[in-house]
């Protein structure tokens, strides 16, 4: 309930300024436009092939209702039949003859009407065609496609975290010659995207014979300019003494990185943690260059190339579009607040 | 892999970072997975430092980062200027002959730059055409509803966590995704075209219009990422100092005045940086208009990235020399345009 008080918010417990009015209308359009598509996604997915291509579409994923009947090898569709005296009847259909329709009555097989095929309509109910989402995964390649984005995902994620806090570690904690090099150097790769260097990046890739590999995706975006600069503001912040007292206390340096400064840093690897899984899992244009096989592809790939063949299997491209949204999904839905406001405050996307 | 101001991170570890189930369970789950790696990692350390001094080890830290940007990112930029000299159909350097400037003397060779169809790589001309019609449309669409929904979402609004959450979402979505989701709305039989009918109109062929073509890639990459810019704009007028908007009020000033007098100077270092990240953006599109509309009709919404990653990996003579003098070009304006934003954020910080 508490969701929909502000429909009687008042500015100053005064009156409705026109702009208040004008705001929440432009929210509430905003709602439509922007949950809309994606809810119309969702909600597309579940439907069967006939439906999807019905024209004008249905909101929700009907199909028409079937029954059995005796006599009848076949399953039977049925229809809301509209009968002379102006009454309404649920008959199956057993055949159709050009305009008119032999129709049993499910009840009672034996009795047959004729009715015009215009005084028929198609009893349906919601139903889920989540064989979509079952058929993909078994006769196409989308298990495939799935496991190696989450293998790309999670592999990447793992090593951008250590490579990026060690590097980060360095900068923080140390003074050594060079420093201001190295920093700039990590300022430097922030504004280099990989759009300008695609060509020779595949080289690299392709000397290293990693082509179609899923390491070629993963070890190019491995190290983050933006992950380096997170990790490195938050440790600078951490209390030197801690570092001076494992000295002391001739604890290694390794074990200083990775017993006390990493513990402490968790706050700004978890960010840069999903920061990371986001950036993986929705990879496009790099995956498409370096991986030309099936067997590669990741998800964003493979649903690219699904719809790119001359017959779109719509049905299955929505529910595949559907699994590649999800953990996109629950990520938003657990995390919003704290992606938004780290954002906000970093302009890193 | 990311166009990102740098500054201000500080604070991001300030507000955003208190995710205590979160940080205990990654901790949990690093330790796990990582945690003896690194017990195994720490004897060989030691003997290191033991050598190397303790003071050196920070070169050990920075060696496997920077190991990974000189290969991937310093040593490409080097090679894409080597290969954009060098002609031929082989991938690897030494088999490929030097040819000079010839590669940006064949891409540049134009009757007129007005024209595409006078260019001898017509398709390069068009994607930088169609890049800068892009560009542009998006950075007013983007500007103007960006800075309506943060203004309006600045308001005293009910439910103001929920819309910003609304207008964001569309941020974290692939762009394979994004476009999918309009293709499916657009095409024929699609959900537009249905509500268009209903209303009494005639089905559009959105894809096969090259207005709508450009039309909706504008619209899906405005739909798909005004929510980051939003945040932006939405910071830059929470940073506005409250007080003077009382002052305002008390002497009644019309609140159109108020918007103007006061809300857009204020915000215009927030604004310059947004603009200038657009511009970036629009410069860089490729993921969401091929998806969308593969570049067509004809080479109607055909942008320079895509140019590049067809010429080099997607067309029947892979021309790598071609497609990385395309890529240098294009780097150059994107430096540009980089210091542009640099020059813009460092302004914002110091007012």
């Amino acid at each position: 309930m508490s969701r929909f008080l502000f429909l009687r918010a008042r500015r100053h417990a005064g009156r409705w300024h026109w702009t208040d009015v004008a705001a929440y209308a432009y929210l509430a359009l905003g709602v439509v436009l922007m949950f809309g598509p994606v809810a119309w996604l969702v909600l597309s997915s579940y439907k069967t092939q006939a439906s999807l291509i019905e024209f004008p579409p249905s909101l929700l994923p009907v199909a028409q209702q079937e029954t059995a009947v005796q006599g009848f090898a076949q399953p039977l569709p049925l229809f809301s039949a509209t009968m002379d005296d102006g009454s309404h009847r649920v008959l199956a259909q057993a055949r159709r003859i050009g305009l008119i329709a032999h129709m049993v009555d499910p009840g009672d097989p034996k009795q047959q009407v004729r009715v015009p095929v215009n005084k028929l309509a198609p009893v349906r109910r919601v139903a889920l065609a989540t064989e979509n989402y079952t058929e993909p995964l078994q006769r196409f390649a989308f298990a495939r496609y799935l496991s190696n984005s989450v293998f790309v995902t999670l592999v990447a994620t793992l090593i951008t975290l250590v490579i990026n806090s060690m590097a980060a570690y360095a900068l923080s904690i140390y003074e050594f010659r060079g420093k201001t090099t190295a920093m700039l150097m990590v300022i430097g790769t922030l504004m280099i995207p990989i759009t300008i260097i695609l060509v020779p990046a595949y080289l690299v890739i392709a000397k290293l014979g990693l082509v179609n590999s899923l390491w070629a995706v993963i070890l190019p975006g491995a190290a983050t300019p933006t992950g380096v600069f997170l990790l490195r503001q938050y440790m600078l912040t951490l209390p030197r003494d801690l570092v001076e007292a494992a000295r002391m206390d001739k604890a290694s340096e390794w074990q200083i990185y990775w017993r006390i400064v990493m513990p402490l840093a968790t706050p700004a690897l978890a960010v840069l943690a999903i920061f990371s899984i986001m950036w993986r899992w929705n990879e496009f244009l790099w995956p498409l260059a370096v991986l030309t096989k099936t067997e590669s592809f990741t998800l964003q790939i493979g649903l690219n190339a699904f719809q790119g063949e001359l017959q779109t299997q719509w049905n299955y491209l929505l529910a595949m579009t559907v699994v590649s949204l999800f953990p996109v999904a629950m990520v938003f839905v657990v995390l919003q607040r704290f992606i938004a406001t780290g954002i906000a405050n970093t302009g890193m996307k | 892999m990311t166009n990102a101001s740098s500054e201000e991170q500080s604070t991001v570890v300030g507000s955003a970072l208190h995710l205590p189930v979160l940080g205990r369970l990654g901790g949990t789950v690093l330790d796990i997975v990582v945690g003896g790696l690194a017990r195994l990692v720490d004897v060989p350390m030691r003997t290191l430092q033991r050598l190397i001094g303790e003071r050196r080890m920070a070169y050990v830290f920075l060696l496997p980062n920077f190991a990974f940007f000189s290969l991937f990112v310093f040593a490409p930029l080097v090679i894409n200027v080597v290969f954009s000299v060098t002609g031929g159909e082989a991938l690897f350097l030494s088999d490929r002959p030097y040819v000079g400037a010839g590669q940006y003397r064949y891409l540049f060779d134009c009757g007129s730059y007005l024209d595409p169809a006078s260019c001898r790589e017509d398709h390069f001309w068009r994607g930088v055409a169609n890049t800068l019609r892009f560009t542009a449309f998006q950075l007013v669409a983007m500007v103007a509803f960006s800075l309506t929904t943060a203004v309006v979402l600045n308001m005293r609004i009910r439910a103001r966590g929920f819309f910003r959450a609304v207008y964001f979402f569309p941020v974290l979505l692939s762009p394979v995704v994004v476009a999918l989701v309009w293709k499916w709305i657009l095409q024929r039989d699609g959900l537009l075209n249905a509500g268009l009918t209903t209303l009494g109109g005639h089905k559009i062929l959105y894809f096969v219009d090259p207005g709508w073509a450009m039309f909706w890639s504008v619209f899906v990459s405005v739909w798909a990422h005004m929510g980051f810019y939003t945040l932006i704009l939405l910071a830059g007028l929470q940073a506005i100092p409250a007080d003077l908007y009382e002052a305002a009020q008390m002497d009644a000033t019309p609140r159109w005045r108020v918007f103007r007098r006061i809300t857009l100077p204020l915000l215009w270092p927030s604004l310059v940086v947004v603009i200038v990240l657009a511009l970036i953006r629009g410069v860089q599109t490729f993921d969401e208009v091929f998806v969308l509309t593969g570049g067509g009709p004809g080479t109607s919404t055909l942008m320079i990235v895509q140019y590049i990653y067809e010429t080099a990996f997607a067309s029947q003579v892979q021309n790598f020399g071609l497609a990385a003098a395309a890529s240098v070009a294009l780097g150059v304006v994107l430096f540009v345009l980089t210091l542009l934003q640099l020059a813009a954020t460092r302004r914002r910080s110091a007012s």
